[in-house]
């Protein structure tokens, strides 16, 4: 434990960090044009520890939260069968991937007019706009994993006398789980970077302020401290929901670390 | 061809994460190399071979003990050795740059070093390749060649730095049976040419014998030496003498040796190291 | 090519597009389905998007729809560009010199998490103009994502390659020109796929909150005035854009690495 502490490595990555904030403190205090609307680091820090003592800061994270979830868990519902689908069926792949792909570089953000469009309520809006990123994320992960599954697996499953059910499940799924939960992990920080967008655009109509709302009417309102505050919250959180996805994949895929 | 790499391996040991779960690769293992003897060093899996090739390369360090080479001290425990063109090696998995062709691969070492104008090293690779059968691939890339002309390329490269001592890890394991035994016939030939100071460490007995002046039986972990086999089987060798009965008798003498060693890696589930 | 042609493989293709205006066809204009009521059915957006007199006055046709794509591609690979020149050389040396790394990798890890749609308040702010912004915001994503794939590709190169340039007496620098970068390039290349993909996206959310012209603003125009078919074909302008934009870098790779071929 001590040798992590005194490591070189993390001191000197501690005094990169530093060395940065020294240098923006600085530069605020040379009243750089560049920073006129940028606050010092000692007052940023300030209010950030005056913002996260708000209810509403709390309310905000729990909104978006709530949001990402269930977008990004209806993405992977529909997304890992369809990847599935499209690994394991030559024919289903050669009739929908096309689609697919044509439609999967389309920007989420480019998604919301038709989005508001479509849907009722600006919830149901934000939720399909997350949905979408998760979604074509995961296929394409899950997609590669069953790609890359190596085909003597399932000709020694064959050889045995599997049916091709039992090597689907047996051998094609849990070989391709680790892609499945690399997919997953990529699309949950994937979403967070979406309910941004998703959410700026909410701000706009009704509906609960969620962490991009509030940064979006930080932003019309001049309160810069906040839009920073809000800024690094989306990171940290994305950060920590992919982190815990990457430690549940790898759990659930520990036989790989043996291999 | 300098008579030079003469190798002495003194009681050197290796120990592996000393405060911690201390594992032994290497226990005061001894012996020496006579200058241009071509010695094979046989140990089962585990037995601390690579680590010992490790050492002298530069790779590795050791923690106790000393290799002296030609009179002066190569490594020793605070004494850093970096790997250089006077220890070449050809590794197991290869190591030829797939981004640059065969010329560029086999030339780099002397031009980039200073040693030879560009020109005169091309011209000298060209001569060496065509001495082992591969003109004519010199602007291919190694993707497109197969595996055994690869490993040729390897040994033409390595042989262009005029290393003292030519440390060869394994190079034939991946390669398939037959092509193995065409390859050790080139390597004995480009031998002959040069007859450089040959350090080979490999778990092939037969191959091991075939190649070697001398083969060196190394115990399961801890290294030490078990046995010392002097090869008088007489060069140049080809095939034909896997049946003389000289070689009958020498691979009975290193099959006793080794077997014994091989069982015990096999009961203790000895994994490789490196 | 041919061999793609006599395969199943078009008519497969064709029966999926067609399945899928079908179902679009279907919702709209067949059977009326309450949710979709407001979208129009192909048939219109084609209609429009081929349209000399376009009834909303963006098509193929005008010089508008143009001008709108030209503001985007400058952006795009304007910011990708920068992305790259500065993305790729940081990317080398914080995988392959560990000072380097121990100082520097921290700081870009704090930021890189931040999404990047999120830096469009603060680029506002920051940067004169309505163009600054939009590049710096594309420019940020594609920045962390080639950075991020750079590092990852030197350091997968095999440990091997590094001993033996040791052994032939290379330099530091002629490692970095001999082993690393080429043998980093692989990966590289994959990042600047994503990184024109990621591009892209950056891209939109810019120009709608930030810019005046580019498919962005089109859409978004499109949106308040609600000119829906326009909406369609911004959409698919730039899925195209996107897609075809990371095939080129993806072709450019194919041709620089031509050793990988085998």
């Amino acid at each position: 434990m001590f040798r992590v502490v005194f490591s070189t490595a993390l001191w000197r990555g501690v005094g990169g960090i530093a060395l940065f904030v020294a240098l923006w403190e600085a530069a605020s205090l040379l009243k750089l044009p560049f920073l006129r609307f940028v606050p010092a680091p000692h007052l940023l820090f300030a209010s950030v520890l005056e913002t996260i003592q708000t209810p509403a800061y709390w309310t905000a994270v729990y909104i978006s939260a709530k949001r990402v979830m269930i977008g990004y868990l209806i993405g992977v519902a529909l997304g890992v069968p369809i990847g599935l689908a499209f690994g394991v069926s030559r024919a289903f792949k050669n009739v929908f991937f096309p689609v697919f792909e044509t439609l999967r570089p389309i920007p989420p953000l480019a998604w919301v007019p038709l989005s508001i469009l479509l849907w009722p309520t600006m919830e149901q809006t934000v939720i399909s706009i997350i949905f979408l990123g998760s979604f074509f994320t995961v296929v394409i992960n899950v997609l590669g994993g069953v790609e890359t599954v190596d085909l003597r697996y399932v000709r020694a499953a064959l050889s045995m006398g599997a049916t091709r059910w039992q090597v689907f499940w047996r051998v094609v799924v849990p070989a391709t789980s680790p892609s499945i939960f690399t997919g997953m992990a990529i699309a949950m920080g994937l979403t967070w970077e979406i309910v941004v967008a998703a959410e700026m655009v909410s701000s706009i109509g009704s509906g609960q302020t969620g962490l991009g709302a509030m940064m979006w009417q930080a932003y019309v309102g001049g309160v810069i401290p906040l839009i920073i505050t809000a800024m690094v919250s989306i990171g940290l959180a994305g950060l920590l929901f992919s982190a815990l996805i990457w430690q549940i994949g790898g759990f659930a895929t520990r036989w790989r670390r043996l291999v | 061809m300098s008579p030079h790499g003469g190798l002495r391996i003194k009681e050197v040991s290796k120990v592996y994460d000393p405060e911690g779960i201390h594992v032994v690769a290497l226990q005061e293992i001894s012996f020496d190399i006579s200058p241009g003897e071509f010695c094979v060093v046989v140990g089962p899996s585990g037995c601390g071979k690579t680590t010992l090739l490790n050492i002298i390369a530069g790779f590795d360090t050791l923690t106790s003990g000393e290799i002296v080479m030609d009179g002066s001290t190569l490594t020793a425990p605070g004494k850093r050795l970096s790997p250089g063109a006077d220890r070449m090696v050809v590794f197991q998995h290869g190591a030829l740059f797939p981004w640059k062709t065969v010329l560029w691969n086999v030339t780099c070492g002397p031009v980039l070093q200073g040693r030879l104008p560009r020109a005169q090293a091309e011209a000298q690779a060209r001569h060496l390749l065509a001495r082992t059968g591969l003109s004519g691939i010199e602007g291919q890339y190694p993707g497109e060649l197969s595996s055994g002309m690869r490993r040729r390329v390897e040994l033409v490269r390595a042989l262009m730095n005029d290393p003292k001592v030519l440390l060869l890890d394994e190079p034939f394991r991946a390669l398939d049976a037959l092509t193995r035994s065409v390859m050790h016939e080139h390597l004995l030939q480009l031998y002959d040419l040069a007859r450089k100071t040959v350090f080979f460490i490999t778990h092939d007995l037969e191959e091991a014998i075939f190649l070697a002046d001398r083969v060196v039986v190394m115990t399961t972990r801890p290294g030490r030496v078990k046995k010392v086999i002097e090869v008088d089987l007489p060069r140049p060798r080809d095939h034909r003498i896997l049946t003389s009965a000289r070689y009958g008798e020498l691979e009975e003498e290193a099959l006793e040796a080794i077997h014994e060693e091989a069982l015990k890696a096999f009961e203790t589930g000895e994994r490789e190291l490196a | 090519m041919l061999r793609w042609v006599r395969s199943p493989r078009p008519y497969q293709l064709l029966l999926g597009f067609a399945i899928f205006l079908a179902i679009w066809h279907l919702a709209t204009a067949v059977l009326e389905v309450p949710i979709f009521r407001k979208i129009p059915p192909p048939a219109v957006v084609l209609r429009e998007w081929f349209n000399p007199e376009p009834f909303f006055g963006v098509s193929v046709y005008t010089s508008l729809y143009y001008s709108h794509i030209a503001y985007s591609v400058y952006r795009a690979y304007t910011a990708f560009a920068l992305a790259v020149l500065l993305g790729v050389p940081l990317g080398i040396l914080i995988g392959w010199d560990r000072t380097f790394h121990e100082y520097t990798f921290p700081l870009v890890e704090t930021f890189r998490p931040i999404p990047p749609l999120s830096w469009v308040p603060l680029a506002i702010l920051m940067l004169p103009g309505t163009e600054p912004p939009v590049i710096f915001v594309t420019f940020i994503a594609a920045f962390f994502a080639t950075v991020l794939n750079t590092l990852l590709g030197v350091q997968s190169i095999d440990r091997s390659y590094f001993r033996a340039a040791q052994c032939l007496g290379f330099t530091r620098r002629d490692t970095l020109f001999h082993v690393v970068i080429p043998g980093a390039m692989p990966h590289v290349f994959i990042g600047l796929q994503i990184a024109m993909g990621l591009s892209w996206v950056a891209l939109v959310a810019g120009e709608m909150i930030a810019g005046k012209r580019g498919l962005g603003y089109m859409i978004y125009d499109a949106y308040s005035m609600v000119q829906i078919p326009t909406i369609i074909m911004g959409m698919l302008t730039l899925g195209f854009l996107g897609f075809f934009s990371s095939a080129m870098v993806r072709y450019l790779g194919g041709k620089l690495m031509a050793w990988r071929s085998y």
